[in-house]
């Protein structure tokens, strides 16, 4: 496995995580030493083995479609980087 | 009683001496604040709690008074600071939550104080649980009491919840609460000469703890004896409809039917988790375990668990992928860090950028890369199919024996100063522990003795499935026969400076 540059700008962007030119380099150098530890699985032999999805053996529950809970306005924004009244504020994204 | 005397209590006697009228709640609460200040040079806080402390132990004083006392009435406990406490700063150890106080209590936090526990502290610990030393944590590495013989040198807790176990093992708390998703209860419970308890995977509520990896994180207790893990296991645990995942079966009264008697009980020994750089002083505990369980009056007997190899590697798809997808809410809109910039996108990628440490970014990048249009089926997929095979390796080895006893971890807490450069070989802490995390398992790390160094050593009883009383039963028998002192990091400060 191995990753390059452009590889690792694009997982990034993917990711919205900025990552310095600079560290590109060693940034591939860790994620191939993670994708190479990881790639001993191909030699497991999983043919007819359903993927895992729960860790205990249960049906996901359903709840009621009710209203629990609400009207706490200035409880969520209240860690609001920024706001503009009633809402959250982030920088211009249609002019 | 001194206040030293105090912080050295086990939670069952100190719920005796408070309602033996000996000492008081507060009392108790200001012995340990004192012990907490003392000792700041641990880094194990990020957040001390005084005064709710004496508040929440003033409350506590009244209800008992009252004769209305309730189960853990009084009793200071430390909290990780992962899961989010009303009003009092959470931060999951990472820059990006640096200033987040959140506007509601986790189920288990509530639970706690609901039970008449009194909050000392939210503790430090890896960023977002990601790590096995307390290292990645953005408020800087948590200082074990413990040291090794012959080196000065300051060693780990553990991780990811280093804070809370060393709280604990330093007598500043009585218990405390961490979470483990690969092993981050029992392998700093290890570390650090405690007890920690990783409960069924659905036995306690997710609901407001930062979410790492949804499908493996787990709660649990810290404390300096199997009876005390009992006891918080007993408050924190149960069904809480918050949680999709959160299973609705009744909760047993841990501690009253603890005896330690393992007779008749059969207990199953992994083959493969000897591996041949098992070290040796690892190797003779567990042999010891085994020699303790058996004269106790349990069968030993030898099984496999053929794709134990195959849970490490598995994992570092499985939990990356699930923390790609958990820390994609924080976008410096709602809450947390926000890095201002001009554009929207521009926004989202400083503010991650400058706002994760150099672990949580990796483990971000991973699992972005495993779940990306052409490589989910090779990666994401083929691990949830290992995973399926891990789980039945367990399932299978359940229908022979009733508990599987292994080492906790593969080494004793390391310096604060060992190489960190090699990602991988960091994930090999948990090598142990991620199998039962995997399937869900119960598991608890029990102090057995110290390693050649002299540092503290458990050993690990894994269970089936809501079958945490025969874990702590078998628990109970290994630290009665290994008589381990889990306040031994504190032994050398009593004895006259040489």
């Amino acid at each position: 496995m191995s990753l390059d540059k452009d590889m690792v700008r694009r997982i990034a962007h993917l990711a919205r995580i900025r990552v310095a030119d600079d560290e590109l380099e060693p940034v591939a150098r860790d994620l191939e030493r993670i994708l190479g530890f990881v790639e001993q699985l191909n030699a497991v032999d999983t043919e007819g083995v359903e993927p895992m999805t729960s860790a205990v053996a249960m049906t996901l529950r359903q709840r009621p479609d009710v209203v629990t809970d609400g009207d706490r306005r200035e409880e969520v924004l209240a860690n609001a980087p920024d706001r503009a009244g009633a809402f959250f504020a982030v920088p211009t994204v249609v002019e | 009683m001194t206040a030293t005397d105090l912080t050295r209590l086990g939670i069952a006697e100190a719920l005796d001496g408070l309602a033996r009228g000996a000492f008081s709640a507060r009392e108790l609460a200001t012995a340990h604040l004192e012990a907490m200040a003392a000792a700041r040079n641990l880094n194990a806080y990020i957040t001390e709690t005084p005064e709710q402390a004496l508040a929440m132990a003033d409350a506590s004083d009244a209800r008992r008074a009252k004769g209305e006392a309730l189960p853990l009435d009084g009793i200071p406990v430390a909290v990780k600071d992962l899961f989010c406490t009303k009003g009092v700063l959470t931060t999951a150890g990472s820059r990006i939550l640096e200033n987040f106080v959140p506007p509601y209590e986790s189920t288990v936090t509530a639970k706690l104080w609901a039970a008449g526990a009194v909050m000392l502290v939210k503790t430090n610990m890896d960023e977002f649980a990601m790590g096995s030393s307390n290292l990645t944590s953005y408020y800087g590495p948590v200082v074990s009491p413990w040291r090794a013989k012959d080196d000065p040198r300051p060693r780990v807790p553990g991780g990811s919840s280093g804070g809370s176990a060393a709280a604990v093992a330093a007598a500043i708390a009585m218990g405390s609460l961490g979470t483990d998703t690969g092993g981050s209860i029992r392998q700093p419970a290890s570390f650090s000469g405690i007890v920690g308890l990783k409960p069924t995977y659905g036995r306690c509520s997710r609901w407001g703890a930062v979410a790492f990896a949804s499908s493996l994180d787990q709660a649990g207790p810290f404390a300096r004896s199997v009876r005390d893990a009992a006891l918080l296991l007993r408050a924190i645990a149960g069904f809480d409809p918050q949680d999709s995942t959160s299973v609705d079966c009744p909760v047993p009264d841990y501690a009253a039917g603890l005896d330690g008697d393992v007779r008749g009980l059969r207990i199953g020994v992994p083959a493969e988790y000897r591996p041949a750089e098992l070290p040796e002083d690892i190797a003779a505990l567990w042999d010891q375990g085994i020699a303790w369980l058996r004269d106790a009056g349990a069968e030993i007997v030898d099984i496999s668990l053929p794709h134990t190899t195959c849970a490490l590697p598995a994992y570092y798809i499985i939990a990356p992928a699930e923390a790609s997808s958990n820390l994609a809410r924080y976008d410096g809109v709602r809450y947390g860090l926000r890095v201002p910039a001009d554009e929207l996108t521009e926004m989202y990628e400083a503010t991650r950028g400058a706002g994760f440490g150099a672990e949580v970014r990796r483990r971000v990048l991973i699992g972005t890369y495993v779940l990306s249009a052409g490589y989910y089926d090779a990666y994401y997929n083929k691990a949830r199919r290992v995973r399926a095979l891990i789980a039945r390796d367990f399932a299978q080895a359940f229908q022979r024996v009733d508990a599987i006893l292994t080492p906790t971890a593969p080494s004793d807490a390391f310096p604060l100063d060992a190489p960190t450069d090699d990602p991988i070989r960091m994930y090999l802490n948990d090598v142990f522990t991620v199998p039962a995390s995997m399937a869900g398992l119960p598991g608890i790390s029990v102090p057995a003795g110290l390693s050649r160094a002299g540092l503290p050593l458990g050993l690990q009883v894994l269970g089936r499935p809501f079958d945490e009383p025969t874990v702590l039963q078998v628990a109970q028998a290994l630290e009665r026969a290994a008589g381990f002192d889990p306040l031994g990091a504190l032994a050398p400060a009593l004895a006259p400076a040489k």
